[in-house]
């Protein structure tokens, strides 16, 4: 990392080389715009690092359809430009039905997902034990779509921040505390030069933004040791977003990902409100069970690491993409749940077309700050 | 509900030091339970005697009565998970899970062995040391093999006389610390440690006639699917030596995963304690190897302290403290002789693999800031062995600590982590 040279003026600081930040970085230097990257610690070192890195096409609304939908083609046309080590693997997801009501619901998913060219299909109870044998039988069927996959994502942000400086952007330890007349302000104590700032960090927002309406829901993973269990898809229960299992401040759903080290994957909590990153061995427990429910296999396997991870989130549960109103030139890009992985992509599209003055790729409204009124 | 148990005093690890500890807090008066993760006391050094299985080398038999006699409760087969709260540990015994609560712990887990990598090392027949003994007093046949050990440390003669008394030839024996530190050591074991130079006079003996190469190290494990001979120099000339196996071992390293877990303090890779094994976190105590690799007198004086101390009974705690210091000069000059040589952290070519579970080479991890930078650039240390092996190495070779273990400690069976099932 080197220092900004001293006055030295960028078109854009960024706060945070998480995988938007850093998404966000290399789409702005390919524009050859300046580009400074403000990281305080490790680049995809928060929660970059601690979700599953599965690529998903989610549709909770029709904006957040568009927005991984978008994101999702963008990751497959540039996935030749990633080092190996990033690991894209064509997983698919295979989203489980439970019952006739969840098969009804996930045949409408399969239609809205080929109605806009999203292949999906639908798998009958035989066809889905025979996709993946070692799931649990009673299931009422299962929507295969093919195309989402699974990444390593510490090293895609590293990937993307390198090819960033590359193309002449610079990056610094140090944090965003503020801007103020067209300059950033460093924790350090440097003052930036700079047409924009974009934070991509939901830890500085929460810091020098605090009425932004942000929230945190933290999560809980597991990593398997090598198992000769057989998981093929990522498999996800249907109900994964409307948290299946327990009330609105706290649930969990199943949600397994296959490694290409025979590994295991499991997923998934949810405790709105939660900061500390400790383990939370009952909520462990009922996503373990969970699991188990559905792999009655993983029972006698062994976990090797349990961790946790803070999500950024919004009461919409949309990302917020955009300029903040009342500071000029600060345009965010954060709040991104679970899904900022998934999204990196198409929120870098985004933000260097608000930058830039272009037409977006796709609606940019419903990310817009603005959409929750102006704070009092 | 979770099952619980509940002690005034708990120790975890229940080799020489947590066999000690837990005979003293209960001689003080303490309500004990000693907990290990095997189905039976002893540790990895006394392993299999209790039961008979291996003789009983001194003073194991004293220490494995001493624990019969005294009031202490145990819990084997019983591995910690991590914490859960303050004066609370999850733990995990098959498919159960079980929170344990105390008063007072002592922390008795114990040293591992540091392999280091060299090229050749994952190669099959290319084994730790402490793995190959274990292997064979589980059965795998060794009669007739040719067996070059490798490393530094007394734990090499010790493994090499166990693994010929079955029939197995040693190649040779390649001890990195010099002649001249081993002669100095000899020295100062005649004179203020006779028994101990008497047990290393009749260690030599039990591996008379094998080649016995001090000053010098491992270069390559050669092979192909299979190690077929050792390269070694003493670092002016090469020499090859045919084997069908290599025994490694390069000293031992502290189990601090647990202490880290809990907040303990830890410098220079060893616990943090005061005068009465205190660690930095009040009412937690530390014994045995974790408090600097010393040996069994050493591990059994500490034991003794920190179970007395443990319970306040300071007079007996320090009755113990001059057999301590006593030990601890030994281990100090045990540390001294056997220090690793700075040619064993250039031995990988860029191709070696350093982290074996995600097959991370040396040449990937050389840009890497820290342990966490090169875990996030390239996933060493994040696979099935969660580091045990990888991390001393990676300590050692570019001074990287990492300490922000995760739980589980040990892998543990997912129907455990999801006990009581649903109901």
């Amino acid at each position: 990392m080197s220092r900004p040279g001293v006055g030295r003026s960028y078109d854009v600081v960024i706060a945070g080389a998480g995988m938007v930040g850093a998404a966000c970085a290399e789409a702005a230097a390919r524009e050859g715009l300046r580009v400074l990257v403000v990281e305080p610690d490790l680049c995809g070192g928060g929660a970059t690092a601690a979700g599953m890195g599965h690529l998903v096409v989610m549709d909770d609304s029709p904006a957040q359809f568009e927005l991984t939908r978008y994101s999702c083609a963008r990751w497959k046309e540039r996935r030749d430009e990633f080092p190996e080590q990033v690991e894209f693997r064509e997983t698919g997801t295979i989203w489980i039905a439970a019952d006739e009501d969840e098969a009804v619901a996930a045949r409408k998913k399969g239609d809205l997902f080929r109605a806009h060219g999203v292949a999906a299909e639908w798998l009958d109870p035989p066809t889905l034990a025979e996709c993946e044998p070692d799931l649990a039988p009673g299931f009422a069927g299962g929507l295969l779509v093919a195309g989402d996959a699974a990444i390593y994502p510490p090293r895609a942000a590293q990937s993307l921040l390198e090819r960033a400086q590359d193309r002449g952007a610079r990056v610094v330890r140090d944090a965003v505390v503020g801007m103020k007349d067209r300059e950033v302000l460093l924790r350090a104590g440097g003052r930036v030069p700079a047409a924009a700032c974009v934070v991509a960090s939901g830890e500085a927002a929460r810091h020098w933004l605090p009425e932004l309406p942000l929230g945190v829901k933290k999560g809980h993973l597991l990593i398997t040791d090598r198992t000769a269990h057989r998981v093929r898809h990522q498999l996800v229960e249907l109900g994964y977003s409307r948290s299946a299992h327990g009330d609105e401040l706290e649930s969990v759903a199943f949600n397994a990902q296959p490694r290409g080290t025979r590994q295991i994957l499991l997923g998934s909590s949810r405790q709105v409100g939660v900061t500390t990153r400790d383990v939370d061995w009952p909520i462990l427990r009922r996503m373990v069970r969970r699991g188990i429910r559905f792999l009655p296999g993983l029972a006698t396997i062994m976990a090797t690491r349990v961790w946790t991870g803070l999500r950024q989130s919004t009461p919409d549960s949309l990302p917020l993409i955009g300029e903040d109103a009342r500071r000029p030139g600060v345009i965010l890009a954060t709040g991104h749940e679970g899904l900022g992985v998934t999204t990196s992509l198409g929120t870098a599209d985004l933000v260097v077309s608000i930058m830039l003055g272009r037409a977006p790729p796709i609606r940019a409204e419903p990310f817009r700050p603005s959409r929750f009124g102006s704070p009092p | 509900m979770v099952d619980l148990i509940e002690a005034r005093v708990v120790v975890i690890g229940s080799g020489p030091a947590g066999i000690a500890a837990a005979c003293a807090a209960a001689e003080s008066g303490g309500r004990v339970l000693l907990v290990d993760g095997q189905s039976e006391p002893g540790g990895a050094i006394w392993r299999g005697a209790w039961t008979g299985r291996v003789p009983a080398a001194d003073p194991a038999p004293v220490w494995f009565d001493r624990l019969r006699r005294a009031p202490v409760e145990t819990a084997f087969d019983t591995t910690i998970v991590g914490r859960v709260g303050p004066h609370r540990l999850l733990a995990a015994r098959e498919h159960r899970s079980i929170e344990i609560r105390y008063d007072r712990l002592i922390l008795a887990t114990g040293a591992r062995e540091l392999l280091l990598p060299f090229p050749g090392w994952t190669l099959p027949g290319v084994v730790g040391a402490g793995a190959l003994q274990l292997l064979v007093k589980n059965g795998l046949p060794i009669a007739g093999a040719r067996v070059a050990v490798v490393g530094s440390g007394p734990l090499l003669p010790a493994v090499a006389a166990s693994l010929r008394a079955r029939g197995a030839s040693i190649a040779v024996l390649i001890e990195q610390a010099s002649w001249r530190a081993l002669a100095r050591f000899a020295g100062h074991l005649m004179v203020g440690h006779f028994s101990k130079f008497r047990q290393a006079l009749a260690l030599k003996r039990a591996i008379r006639g094998t080649a016995y190469r001090a000053g010098c190290w491992p270069r390559a494990a050669v092979g192909e699917d299979r190690v077929r001979s050792i390269v070694f120099t003493d670092g002016v000339h090469l020499r090859e030596e045919p084997c069908d196996w290599v025994a490694c071992g390069f000293g031992l390293v502290p189990n601090l995963e647990l202490a880290a877990m809990l907040g303990c303090g830890i410098r220079d890779g060893r616990l943090t304690v005061d005068d009465h094994q205190e660690s930095t976190q009040e009412g937690v105590f530390g014994a045995g190897e974790l408090c600097g690799v010393g040996g069994v007198d050493l591990a059994l004086a500490l034991g003794r302290i920190a179970g007395h101390a443990s319970v306040g009974d300071r007079v007996r705690a320090e009755r113990w403290m001059s057999l301590r210091d006593k030990h601890r000069r030994l281990a100090t000059r045990l540390e001294h002789t056997f220090r690793l040589r700075s040619e064993l952290e250039r031995l990988c070519e860029p191709e070696t693999i350093v982290c074996r579970c995600e097959d991370v080479p040396f040449g990937s991890l050389r840009g890497a800031a820290s342990a966490r930078d090169a875990k996030l650039a390239t996933r060493c240390g994040m696979g099935p062995c969660q580091g045990r092996i990888c991390g001393p190495a990676t300590e050692r070779l570019f001074g990287w600590t990492d300490r922000s273990g995760r739980p589980p400690l040990v892998p543990i069976r997912l129907d455990a982590l999801a006990d009581p099932p649903d109901s």
